[in-house]
């Protein structure tokens, strides 16, 4: 081995090194706690006990409603996400002047200058009843509208804390499409609606999942929304988890349902490489989260 | 200049609101006051450390927001050269969750009654030295509020009340015209006249403690046929909730909701404000509860906790504390110097027949597998 090839090597192990670290001590070493806790036994007053039993597995289906309820709101979340960013993102690349592209982004982006605790608690004021129900009440349009603490104030602070995750991968998908395949589209007799389908949602598909599963997989863990503007009344596993781990201090019961939700995840990130790939195409390359 | 001027200049300095030359005229001069400060004899009206006890320069608190009067700490600081280091928390569990892991570094923290055995059991506090505490005066401490920084077969003291409260509810008459008196009023009433316009904590101990109440069993209790009865009223009432929430201020103050599950402390608040809100004790019972003074067995700085504590105990500064945060002391000669607006407070000072029902909370409930459950249960619902 030469002198300069060793060198290289060193090189990229010191400048691996800190990524190195911080994903041992950090991801690893947590996940490899968490797992042995889940075998443990509540500690009489609180916390972990060494032990070796499924017993906390067992009693997962207790906590089946968190799963529900965070299963079912993050895809209507994630759905919704879809319905607004699409156009939007088709608008900001396909359509909008130069000018009006920075601006629209910027209107994107600057919100998320401020903290997303600020944001959601922002929301309380707007939804509550001196907010959007007191002005509907004094046109005369409803009465005794209640919006704060129901599924649709959460659906709300989803889309609204969630969309430009969405936006951007397909932004840039959309962005980075051939414009010549649309005219060969519409050469070959494809109507409009006909190419989007065929040429246009096909090609920004990696842009899609991606986008879909950032905001997914993120919201599964979503604590903060169901209790500000949820009321604390619809139960997500976020919650419960620290239910589990600050109120009843069962860490290996809290331990048990990390697993079952990264187990979750682990199924639905598969489930993610397994699109992209068989989607193949350069367009996977471009947006892939991995 | 003391310390305290010198912190201002400083942060002055920080903003770039004042020049170079300035702030190190303002240094210079500081430095040789600090110097001339601390040979002579320490001033205000609280009471001297012990002579020549070297105390160091810093203590570490944790505490609750907003549970202090900062000017006695500036006092204490001016008095002993310690400056106070807080550290603010939001519950019991999260303060043992960290003092369970160690490295805190903590000194003072302020826990409350039914966390109390479980330091003890965990090793975390010890026997307090009374003789380090002069200005403590047993004799004028509730004997019951006493017995609860006790442990069982144990004379020895592990904490001193800081101040104390309770947990009932608020109503706003402006919304709410039946008189409500009870718990039995709270869930009915709820589920009845009042859907959606009403908050239970969300804290299993009071609000299943609470509930219990309703049939008239005990605020602690852990018997598994009376924890069912009390999860048959929370979910009936689940659904005539506005939230399960311990932020329910912005609730009952942007009138969303008109009655709420509450803590002396939050009722003053917000009754400041919104005169029509009352402050309800439920006629069956309830909690009483109170937040203790402790040091952290590991106490890094030991002498400082010590002196802060004494120094906290004095009824004047004890006084100033209420005047700062507007929770009842235990202390009887503090309670003495409060002015008279506070002293016939019915939210601080409740009638006498309204508090003999209320339990202090129990360890146990927080230990109690069956208890953590049906709150689970009641959240999933």
């Amino acid at each position: 081995m030469t002198v300069s090839t060793r060198k290289t090597k060193l090189t990229t192990a010191l400048l691996l090194a800190p990524a190195s670290l911080w994903y041992l001590l950090l991801l690893v070493a947590p996940l490899v706690i968490v797992t042995i806790f889940s075998f443990g036994e509540r500690a009489p007053e609180g916390g972990y006990a060494a032990a070796f039993t499924f017993e906390q597995y067992l009693k997962l289906p207790t906590r089946s409603t968190p799963f529900i309820n965070t299963l079912w709101l993050a895809s209507l979340g994630t759905f919704f996400c879809i319905i607004l960013a699409y156009p939007l993102a088709y608008y900001l690349a396909t359509r909008a002047s130069a000018q009006m592209k920075s601006i629209l982004v910027a209107l994107i982006i600057v919100p998320f200058w401020t903290s997303f605790l600020i944001r959601t608690y922002a929301w309380i004021t707007i939804l509550s009843s001196r907010g959007i129900p007191a002005i509907l009440e004094r046109l005369g349009l409803v009465q005794d509208l209640v919006l704060l603490n129901t599924p649709f104030a959460i659906t709300l602070g989803i889309v609204y804390n969630y969309l430009p995750l969405m936006t951007f991968p397909l932004y840039v998908s959309l962005e980075r499409l051939d414009k010549r395949l649309l005219e060969a589209s519409k050469d070959l007799g494809a109507n409009r609606w006909g190419t989007f389908w065929q040429v246009t949602f096909p090609l920004s598909a990696p842009g899609l999942i991606t986008g879909s599963m950032l905001v997914f997989i993120l919201l599964m863990g979503e604590y903060l929304i169901p209790a500000l503007l949820g009321g604390g009344k619809i139960f997500f596993v976020g919650n419960a988890l620290v239910d589990l781990f600050l109120q009843s201090r069962n860490w290996p019961f809290g331990s048990a349902v990390s697993m079952a939700l990264n187990f979750i995840m682990l199924v639905i990130i598969s489930l993610y490489l397994w699109l992209t790939s068989r989607l193949g195409g350069e367009g996977r390359e471009e947006v892939s989260l991995f | 200049m003391d310390r305290i001027e010198f912190m201002k200049h400083y942060r002055r300095f920080e903003k770039g609101s004042i020049t170079r030359r300035d702030f190190l005229r303002l240094t210079g001069l500081g430095m040789a006051a600090a110097a001339l400060a601390a040979c002579a004899p320490a001033g205000g009206n609280a009471t001297e450390p012990a002579a020549g006890a070297n105390l160091g320069d810093r203590l570490d608190l944790a505490t609750w927001p907003n549970y202090h009067n900062l000017k006695n700490f500036e006092a204490f600081t001016a008095q002993t050269g310690v400056n106070i280091n807080v550290n603010v928390f939001g519950s019991n569990e999260e303060m043992l969750a960290k003092l369970q892991a160690g490295g805190t570094g903590w000194d003072v923290f302020v826990p409350t009654n039914y966390t109390i055995s479980t330091y003890v059991k965990l090793g975390l506090i010890e026997p307090l030295d009374l003789s380090r505490l002069p200005n403590f005066d047993e004799a004028s401490f509730e004997a019951r509020f006493l017995a609860e920084a006790r442990v069982a077969g144990d004379t020895n003291l592990y904490a001193i009340p800081k101040d104390w409260g309770t947990t009932g509810y608020m109503v706003n008459t402006a919304n709410v015209t039946d008189k409500m008196t009870s718990w039995k009023q709270f869930f009915d009433l709820t589920i009845e006249k009042y859907s959606g316009k009403t908050t239970i904590h969300d804290y299993q101990l009071t609000s299943i403690g609470n509930a219990l109440c309703y049939h008239g069993y005990s605020f602690n209790s852990v018997d598994p046929a009376e924890l069912a009865k009390a999860e048959e009223i929370l979910l009936a009432v689940k659904p005539h909730l506005f939230a399960i929430t311990s932020d329910y201020q912005p609730p009952i103050r942007n009138g969303d909701a008109y009655i709420a599950m509450a803590w002396t402390g939050d009722a003053l608040q917000v009754k400041r404000d919104i005169p029509t809100v009352e402050y309800v004790l439920g006629s069956e019972g309830g909690e009483i509860w109170e937040d203790n003074w402790a040091i952290v067995k590991d106490a890094p700085h030991k002498d400082a906790a010590y002196a802060f504590l004494n120094f906290m105990l004095d009824p004047n500064v004890a006084a100033e504390e209420t005047n700062g945060h507007g929770y009842p002391q235990v202390d009887q000669r503090a309670t003495a110097l409060l002015s008279d607006a506070m002293k016939n407070d019915p939210i601080m000072y409740p009638a006498q027949e309204l508090l003999t029902p209320l339990e202090f909370g129990a360890a146990v409930c927080l230990t109690d597998e069956n208890r953590a459950e049906l709150w689970a249960r009641v959240k999933s619902a």
